[in-house]
């Protein structure tokens, strides 16, 4: 008996001791995935950029339209062809105390072309980072790098200092055996401190007062944000309902009436940077999953047109994406540098003129072939494919629905084993360069369709190198004339993504999906 | 055990490729093969085992691809979690179980025990997600009683973290809890009622009350006691069963135990947690079963006696 008034007793103390509450502001939120690391040049994957971009800073930052806006640095130029200059922010002071120079410039420039880094490639044609002075930093290209300060968006900026004394000076060495000590700590500039990082179980966050955006910004009012990966879409949408989060990043989209109609919460959409595609191979004599022998359906262009009349797009909208989707013309979406409504503009769904395309083509009774998807990766993957089966039957087009894993999807078109697949392409940069380089460019490892055009490679090659804004824009214009009319990809649609959220919290939506807190006002 | 381990390292062959997760879409193709190289996944693999089975025997299950860190750190963070859940579920499973099969076996024809048989028959039906949401849906969106998710405020006793020490760990766990052990409740329930039923038809039951024993003693000192075995039995290969699979409760509740982690490596194709995973699987339940096994000598009394028999012979 008094064993268990004993243990009563402790327990009692044990829940009274601590929240201790004063008002504090707490964001509580909530999505499917965590952030995969707190190494800011480990893991170049969206999910961890939104953690990461709260705590460390880097040169060239976002405003919520998605403007390139300054943030650690103030401004920038070409002083050389190859030479751009960035003046720096003399008050900024990361979360040790120590200042932010144009050394930790350096360093994390250094440090991001390292071996095991993720970002490296948005670092290829960097030759090195140079120290002027204090706060004056020089950065050397290989070729004239028009879109460097694009490029640095993601670059977040470390300190040296803190680096050599946590021998964090490289990102992630899987070799190594030793778990790096920057994968669950941090030292940034950024408006937030990281407190506690438990991965896949929660990360907190708490206020930084000394951060210099609090002068220049409307200050915000969050005090700590408590994030908690949530990974099955019922219980996320249950903790949103009863009060126990204020924001979820990924509503999945058969809740959204649910929420808009619950007393207290509402959702906000915006179309993002993300396009979602088939790729044809074009690119083999004959494609291995189909029946046909000695040629390949997918390499005469007709054929890809039939396809891509064969889809009837609204109906996909409006069924399968509850109209939450925008139809597209071209790989890419409006906020890309390129982007023209004209260029946007789809074919129209007719099945009566795709199948007199592939009779013409020489298919009248069609063809099998396999199409290979995702069931993990885009907003209702599979759901479209499976659409997508029967639209291709209408016209003849016997369709076998191989959906998988992303882990098991992706490496098929990186290996060349597909020859009929859906993919999505995001654009960090919002400049078509990058939707060349990776996709249309000869040999690139997400060229799974084979396509290869020498004057495509050398517009890219001159997109990449023109300091004029406006020969650069012809050079993407006429690219974009020659893929669209080859019809390399089927584009389907442009995502839109939508956030939860309780009424007394505001975040400004943005396209690339990474919001930042600093943006965030709590109204009660 | 090694058969297991043997398994498990050939299937990971075949569940994807992780490098294609860890790498952004910006990442050549010379990246990506330096990478495997890195890893050492272009070694053949009779190579890539051997090494493995070397390292596990020192506890040593590399890298998680996905966290970036030692999978033997994560192991020892999330098996709290699961072996709490789990106990605490067995409890709730034998505390009600036990009792309710004694219930419907001695008042066998009335009312209340058949309505309990018929519920029951709800938790041997229901899936367990569709249990997990519905307790979600009725007593944390509606009533707000208990948190829809997670564990609740932990403290740290050495390396064990326990959610048991504070009331909102109690609110927390109670769900997960009751939604992984509903089932066993339930085939504790008919196994302790059919093993009863059985018993107080014996002889030496009948003799007892013949001889003027009450009820409560012939019930609980002698049907009772016979009828455990089978209980034993079966509650220790559940349990079993249990912390190795606890997965799709633990995603539904997103409650951070093993079975959480192991369905994140198989999504992201993280070889190093699923190997290291099956392997503990495997190592739980050859203890269990002796745990079991050793529980028989001393429940059963005939099983000590025998032995003694054989040796003097």
């Amino acid at each position: 008996m008094r064993l268990r008034l004993f243990a009563a007793l402790l327990a009692a103390l044990i829940t009274a001791a601590p929240m201790a509450a004063q008002a504090e502001n707490v964001l509580r939120w909530a999505s499917r995935g965590d952030a995969l690391t707190f190494d800011p040049h480990g893991q170049n994957e969206t999910p961890t950029i939104t953690a990461l971009t709260q705590v460390y800073e880097t040169l060239v930052g976002r405003d919520a339209e998605l403007n390139m806006i300054p943030q650690l640095a103030t401004s920038w130029d070409i002083v050389e062809p190859t030479v751009w200059e960035f003046q720096l922010r003399g008050d900024a002071v990361f979360h040790n105390g120590e200042p932010f120079t144009a050394d930790d410039v350096v360093f994390s420039i250094e440090r991001a072309k390292t071996e095991p880094s993720d970002f490296r490639s948005l670092l290829t044609s960097v030759s090195h980072a140079e120290e002027v002075s204090p706060f004056v930093v020089r950065i050397h290209t290989t070729q004239p790098m028009p879109l460097l300060p694009a490029n640095l968006t993601n670059l977040f900026m470390m300190n040296r200092d803190w680096s050599d004394e946590h021998q964090v000076v490289t990102a992630q060495d899987f070799d190594a055996g030793d778990e790096n000590y920057a994968v669950r700590h941090s030292n940034g500039t950024g408006p937030f401190v990281l407190e506690i990082r438990e991965p896949d179980i929660r990360t907190v966050m708490v206020r930084n007062d000394t951060w210099w955006g609090l002068s220049v910004y409307n200050p915000h009012n969050i005090d700590r944000i408590v994030y908690t990966p949530i990974s099955n879409d019922a219980t996320r949408i249950a903790a949103l309902l009863s009060g126990e989060l204020d924001f979820v990043l990924d509503p999945p989209l058969q809740d959204l009436r649910r929420i808009n109609a619950a007393p207290g919460l509402h959702t906000e959409e915006v179309a993002q940077v993300r396009t979602i595609y088939f790729g044809l191979n074009q690119r083999n004599e004959e494609l291995a999953s189909s029946n046909i022998e000695v040629r390949n359906p997918f390499a005469d262009r007709r054929v890809r047109q039939a396809v891509y009349q064969a889809i009837d797009i609204d109906a996909i909208h409006s069924r399968i994406m509850r109209g939450l989707s925008r139809p597209a013309g071209i790989v890419t979406p409006s906020p890309v540098n390129g982007w023209t409504e004209e260029l946007d503009t789809r074919l129209p769904f007719d099945p009566d003129a795709a199948r007199t395309l592939l009779s013409d083509a020489g298919y009248p009774d069609g063809f099998e072939i396999t199409l290979d998807c995702p069931n993990d990766r885009y907003v209702n993957d599979e759901s479209i494919c499976q659409a997508t089966v029967s639209m291709l039957a209408r016209i003849g087009i016997d369709v076998t629905l191989d959906a998988q894993p992303k882990s098991l999807h992706f490496p098929k078109i990186d290996n060349r084993e597909t020859d009929f697949y859906m993919g999505g392409w995001g654009v960090p940069t919002l400049d078509s360069e990058y939707v060349f380089q990776f996709l249309y460019h000869t040999g690139r490892t997400s060229n799974g369709t084979g396509f290869s055009n020498a004057r495509v490679d050398e517009l890219t090659d001159l997109m990449s190198r023109e300091l004029d804004p406006e020969q650069r824009n012809a050079y993407i214009a006429e690219a974009w004339q020659i893929v669209r009319d080859d019809i390399t990809f089927v584009p389907l649609h442009h995502q839109v993504i939508v956030w939860a959220l309780r009424d007394g919290f505001e975040q400004p939506i943005v396209a690339n999906n990474t919001p930042q807190f600093y943006m965030g006002t709590f109204r009660d | 055990m090694l058969v297991v381990a043997l398994v498990a390292f050939t299937l990971s062959n075949f569940v994807g490729d992780p490098i294609s997760n860890m790498v952004g879409q910006e990442a050549t193709l010379e990246d990506r093969e330096a990478l495997r190289e890195q890893l050492g996944l272009n070694d053949p693999v009779p190579v890539q085992f051997v090494r493995f089975i070397g390292d596990a025997a020192r506890g040593d299950f590399g890298i998680s691809y996905r966290l970036q860190r030692p999978v033997q750190d994560l192991i020892a963070e999330r098996l709290p979690a699961t072996l709490e859940l789990v106990a605490v579920s067995a409890v709730f499973a034998l505390a009600f179980g036990i009792p309710l099969g004694i219930f419907t076996a001695l008042y066998r024809n009335s009312w209340v025990s058949r309505f309990i048989l018929t519920i029951s028959l709800a938790g041997v039906s229901l899936p367990t997600f569709v249990l997990g949401i519905l307790l979600i849906y009725v007593f944390s969106v509606t009533l707000q009683w208990m948190p829809s998710f997670g564990r609740g405020p932990t403290a740290d006793l050495g390396w064990w973290s326990t959610g048991l020490l504070s009331f909102d760990g109690w609110r927390a766990i109670i769900m997960p809890a009751v939604t992984l052990g509903l089932y066993q409740l339930t085939l504790i329930l008919r196994l302790v009622r059919a093993e009863m039923l059985e018993v107080l038809r014996t002889d030496y039951i009948k003799f007892a009350r013949a001889r003027g024993l009450k009820n409560r003693a012939i019930n609980f000192g002698h049907a009772l006691k016979n009828t455990l075995i089978p209980v034993i039995t079966i509650t220790g290969l559940n349990i079993g069963g249990l912390i190795a699979f606890s997965i799709v409760t633990e995603t539904v509740f997103q409650w951070p135990g093993m079975g959480l982690l192991f369905i994140q490596a198989v999504q992201f194709a993280d070889v190093p947690v699923m190997s290291a995973y099956l392997v503990l699987a495997s190592l739980i339940f050859v203890m269990v079963n002796l745990i079991v096994d050793i529980l028989y000598v001393v429940v059963d009394p005939r099983l000590r006696t025998e032995r003694r028999v054989t040796q003097r012979s």
